[in-house]
């Protein structure tokens, strides 16, 4: 009994799990949208999971169950279907949607900061730690005053005397 | 140069504070994306009319058909959308106040229930091409739903795109201006 209740337990665990597997990975793409040809049906998932849909905005293409984006995925494999190639798919796409309808943006002069700026940022924060703890270093600390250097005197004498101070040899 | 370095924090605020401000304008739409269509010449295209005797559109009206040489608008739109309905009582106007023919192509939708909204509520084209995959709309214009109104100018160029339902604000701040332009 314990051991059917046992069973059932990681039955269920494992289908929650597998679930949840499914549940990141949604399918908007209809049966019926799919291309026979395997080879060109990858080709056309590929760059519909980079194809933003223009109305959802963050989802790709590729997840949207959005009317506009049903219509995309099709407009991108008639065009594999008549032989273009993945750039020119993207190209048809950003000369009617922009460069928006691209989930990565193209790196180009504009766009230049938006990638390499946080390393810019990391490499920028760096230097100045560097330069801050290079300056710190290099400074020499100022002579105690008399009255200071008898304070530490006290003070070191004072702990010299502890019976459980090893470096004083006396380890007994 | 340390004092430097003391206010640059305050300097940083400053420019992240106005860039926040200027961010908070409430004409500033974040989700308006200018279309890579204005300043290109228009998709060729061919929407048949609604009813058989009527004329449809197509490009070559622009170029070398009724419209050569005039300012158009172009107007997507359906029955089944309901900012179109809005939109609607607008588009007679813009015609009027501009003095240009506005062209409607109605997207994605069936001809029988387009003939029951013009009926309904009016029919302010100067011509009417149907969509029915909403091909045009997509290929040829780049549109993301209806209504989208485009400019066309005497050259048959793109020249403004309004993604959405007019507003009279928007026809006679921008519209009207740029028509009247375009006209010159």
């Amino acid at each position: 009994m314990i051991r059917q209740i046992r069973h059932g337990l990681i039955a269920g665990l494992v289908a929650g799990v597998l679930l949840a597997g499914f549940a990141t990975t949604s399918f908007a793409v209809r049966p019926d949208e799919m291309l026979s040809d395997p080879a060109l049906e990858a080709r056309a998932e590929a760059i519909s999971r980079d194809i933003r849909c223009v109305v959802c905005q963050s989802q790709s293409i590729e997840e949207s169950d959005a009317d506009i984006a049903h219509d995309l995925r099709e407009l991108i494999r008639e065009q594999l279907k008549a032989g273009a190639t993945d750039d020119q798919v993207r190209a048809f796409l950003v000369a009617r949607y922009g460069d928006f309808v691209l989930l990565k943006p193209p790196f180009e002069a504009k766009t230049a900061l938006i990638w390499i700026g946080p390393f810019l940022l990391l490499a920028g924060a760096a230097a100045g730690i560097y330069l801050f703890y290079r300056r710190v270093g290099r400074r020499e600390a100022a002579p105690l005053d008399p009255a200071e250097q008898a304070r530490l005197d006290k003070f070191l004498k004072a702990h010299d005397d502890h019976p459980d101070d090893r470096s004083q040899g006396g380890a007994a | 140069m340390r004092r430097l370095l003391f206010i640059l924090p305050l300097i940083v605020l400053a420019a992240l504070t106005a860039i926040f401000v200027l961010g908070l304008n409430p004409n500033h739409d974040p989700r308006a994306i200018d279309s890579p269509l204005i300043g290109k010449k228009i998709a060729s295209f061919t929407a048949p009319a609604l009813a058989d005797g009527q004329p449809g559109i197509a490009d070559s009206d622009f170029m070398t058909g009724a419209y050569k040489g005039q300012v158009v608008a172009i107007n997507f739109f359906a029955s089944w959308c309901v900012p179109c309905r809005a939109e609607h009582p607008l588009l007679k106007k813009l015609g009027s106040e501009a003095g240009i023919p506005v062209l409607g192509l109605a997207w994605k939708d069936k001809k029988e229930a387009l003939q029951g909204f013009l009926d309904e509520l009016g029919n302010p084209y100067a011509r009417i091409g149907t969509d029915e995959n909403g091909r045009i709309g997509i290929v040829g214009f780049g549109i993301t739903g209806v209504p989208e109104t485009f400019i066309i100018d005497k050259q048959g160029i793109i020249r403004d795109r309004i993604p959405g339902p007019l507003s009279d604000e928007l026809i006679t701040t921008q519209l009207l201006p740029l028509i009247k332009d375009l006209q010159k």
